[in-house]
C-alpha cells in the first residue's frame, strides 16, 4: 500500500475495509438520503457529468453487463380549446423491452385546478412532481390563493434547469384553470418552459399529432374534444410498441377538473374498428 | 436551426427572429416568441439550447431592470452589450455554462443606435448587419449586397422580407414565420410578421 500512501487515497472511502464505524455508517446513510428532508438535495450520479456518462455506461452494456433499464416511453397530449384543456394519455411504463406496469397514471392530480402529465423516466417525474405538489400548496398556504399554472411550471422549469446536465428525463404538460383563464404549459428537462394550445409529449407523441392535427379547431365542442384527445392516444398505442394500456382523459374546465373516461386501448380499438367497418 | 437577423440602420436597429420552437425533429409550437423587450429602448434576441434562452435572457433582462431601480436611469444598450456578454462568459467557464445566442439591439439618444451580436463563446462584435442559425448563412450574401448607410426602415424591412424568402426557398429546415421588431427614437415597435402567407405574392426581384 506504499504507493497508495504516497498518492494519499488511502483516505478515499473506496479504499478503506467498510468497518461498521456507526458516525461513518450514519454519514453516507445522510448523503444518500437527504432529500427526503430537503428535496432538492437530490444526490448526483456518482461520476463526472452525469448525462454523457450515463449514455456512456448504457452504450458500453454488452461489455460491462451493467445496464440500467429505466422506465420510458409514452404518449401524453393536452390541447386548450373553447371549452378548456383537454388531457389524454395512455398507462403503460417499458423498461427496456419490458413491460412494467400497463395501469400507470400519468396524470398526476396537483390540485383540484391543476394537473400534471408525466413522461420520460417516470422515477424523475413522479420525484418532481411530487415536489412540485408540495410547492403548489405550500404557495396556497402562503398566499391564500391557488398558484397560477403559469407560476406552477416556472417552479418545475427552474428545478429542471438547476439540474440540467445532470440526467435527468422528463417531458411534463402543466394544465390548468386560474384567473387568467384556461393554461397550458410545456416544462421539460431542458430547463425550457412555453405555453400553447397544442402539445403531445412522449415517443408516441408523432403518432398522436397526427391524428390531434387533423382533428383539432378551436371551436370543439366538449365531446368532442375529448374524443378526439382519446382518438389520438388510441392511435399512438397502436403505433407505437411503448405506449399502451388504459386510455385516460382529463377535462380542465373552470370549475375544476373532470375525469372524463378511463378506457382500455383494446376496448378502444374493436370499437372503432366496428365503427369503420359500419361506414 | 432557428434563425435570428438583425440590421442595423442610421438611427434604428430592426432585429427578425423565426418563431419555432422544436424538440429534435418535432415542431412543438409555432409561435414562440424569441425577440425580448427588456428595457424601454433595449431589445434582446436569443436562440439556442432550449431553457438556456429564457432562463439567461431572464436573468438578463431582470438585472438590467434591477441597474435602473438602482441608479434611476436605463443601461445604455452598449453597457447592456457588455454586461450581457460578461455573463455570459463567465458561465462559459463553469460546469453549468449557457449555450445561447443573440442580438443585443437598442437606440440611445446620444449614442445611437447599436447592434450588438454575441455567440454562445461570449465573442462580442457591434455590426452593421448580422444573423445566427443556419438561416443566416443565406442571408449574409443579401445583407451585403442590399444594406447601405442610410437604409431606411422600409428598405431594412424589405432585405428582411428578402432573406425570408430565400430561407423557406434554400433552407431544408421549415421556418414558416418571423416575427420583426423595431427599435429606435420612439421605443420598440412590433412590425407585421414576415410569413410564408404574407410573403405569398411578394416578388423579390421587383
Amino acid at each position: 500500500m506504499a504507493l497508495a500512501e504516497i498518492c494519499k487515497i488511502s483516505n478515499a472511502s473506496y479504499m478503506r475495509p467498510s468497518a461498521w464505524c456507526s458516525s461513518e455508517v450514519e454519514n453516507e446513510l445522510n448523503a444518500f438520503t437527504s432529500n427526503i428532508a430537503n428535496p432538492y438535495t437530490l444526490a448526483a450520479p456518482p461520476f463526472e457529468n452525469p448525462l454523457e456518462n450515463l449514455n456512456k455506461i448504457q452504450a458500453n452494456a454488452d461489455k460491462s453487463g451493467v445496464k440500467i433499464n429505466f422506465e420510458h416511453g409514452t404518449t401524453t397530449l393536452g390541447f386548450k380549446y373553447q371549452g378548456g384543456v383537454i388531457l389524454a394519455v395512455d398507462s403503460r411504463a417499458t423498461g427496456g423491452q419490458y413491460i412494467g406496469s400497463q395501469s400507470m397514471k400519468k396524470i398526476v392530480e396537483i390540485n383540484q385546478f391543476l394537473l400534471g402529465t408525466l413522461a420520460g423516466g417516470a422515477a424523475d417525474c413522479v420525484y418532481w412532481d411530487r415536489v412540485l405538489s408540495k410547492e403548489c400548496r405550500l404557495h396556497e398556504l402562503r398566499n391564500k390563493e391557488r398558484i397560477s399554472v403559469a407560476a406552477a411550471s416556472k417552479i418545475m422549469a427552474n428545478i429542471a434547469h438547476e439540474y440540467k446536465g445532470m440526467g435527468l428525463s422528463m417531458g411534463m404538460m402543466l394544465a390548468g384553470y386560474d384567473k387568467h383563464g384556461p393554461g397550458l404549459y410545456y416544462v421539460d428537462s431542458e430547463g425550457s418552459r412555453t405555453p400553447g394550445n397544442v402539445f403531445s409529449v412522449g415517443s408516441g407523441s408523432i403518432y398522436a399529432f397526427g391524428v390531434l392535427d387533423s382533428g383539432y379547431h378551436w371551436d370543439l365542442k366538449d365531446a368532442e374534444a375529448q374524443e378526439l384527445g382519446r382518438r389520438a392516444i388510441y392511435h399512438a398505442t397502436f403505433r407505437d410498441a411503448y405506449s399502451g394500456g388504459i386510455v385516460r382523459v382529463y377535462h380542465m374546465t373552470q370549475n375544476g377538473w373532470i375525469k372524463i373516461s378511463e378506457t382500455d386501448c383494446m376496448e378502444l380499438h374493436y370499437k372503432y374498428k366496428e365503427q369503420k367497418e359500419a361506414k | 436551426m432557428e434563425t435570428l437577423l438583425g440590421i442595423k440602420g442610421p438611427d434604428f436597429v430592426m432585429l427578425a427572429a423565426d418563431t419555432t420552437h422544436a424538440n429534435s425533429v418535432i415542431v412543438m409550437k409555432e409561435d414562440e416568441n424569441k425577440i425580448h423587450q427588456v428595457a424601454e429602448n433595449l431589445l434582446i434576441s436569443t436562440v439556442g439550447e432550449s431553457g438556456d434562452t429564457e432562463q439567461f435572457t431572464e436573468f438578463i433582462a431582470k438585472n438590467i431592470a434591477l441597474y435602473k431601480m438602482r441608479n434611476g436611469y436605463d443601461l445604455s444598450p452598449k453597457s447592456a452589450a457588455h454586461f450581457t456578454r460578461k455573463n455570459l462568459a463567465e458561465s462559459l467557464r463553469s460546469r453549468t455554462r449557457y449555450q445561447v445566442f443573440m442580438f443585443v439591439a437598442g437606440y440611445d439618444p446620444n449614442e445611437g443606435p447599436e447592434l450588438t451580436f454575441i455567440d454562445y463563446l461570449a465573442s462580442a462584435q457591434s455590426l452593421n448587419y448580422a444573423g445566427h442559425g443556419y438561416g443566416s448563412m443565406f442571408c449574409a450574401s443579401i445583407f451585403d449586397r442590399y444594406w447601405h448607410e442610410n437604409i431606411t426602415q422600409e428598405e431594412a424591412y424589405e432585405v428582411l422580407k428578402k432573406c425570408v424568402l430565400e430561407i423557406q426557398k434554400r433552407l431544408i429546415v421549415n421556418l414558416k414565420n418571423f416575427n420583426v421588431a423595431v427599435v429606435d427614437k420612439n421605443g420598440v415597435r412590433q412590425l407585421e410578421q414576415i410569413s410564408s402567407k404574407s410573403l405569398l405574392d411578394y416578388n423579390a426581384a421587383a
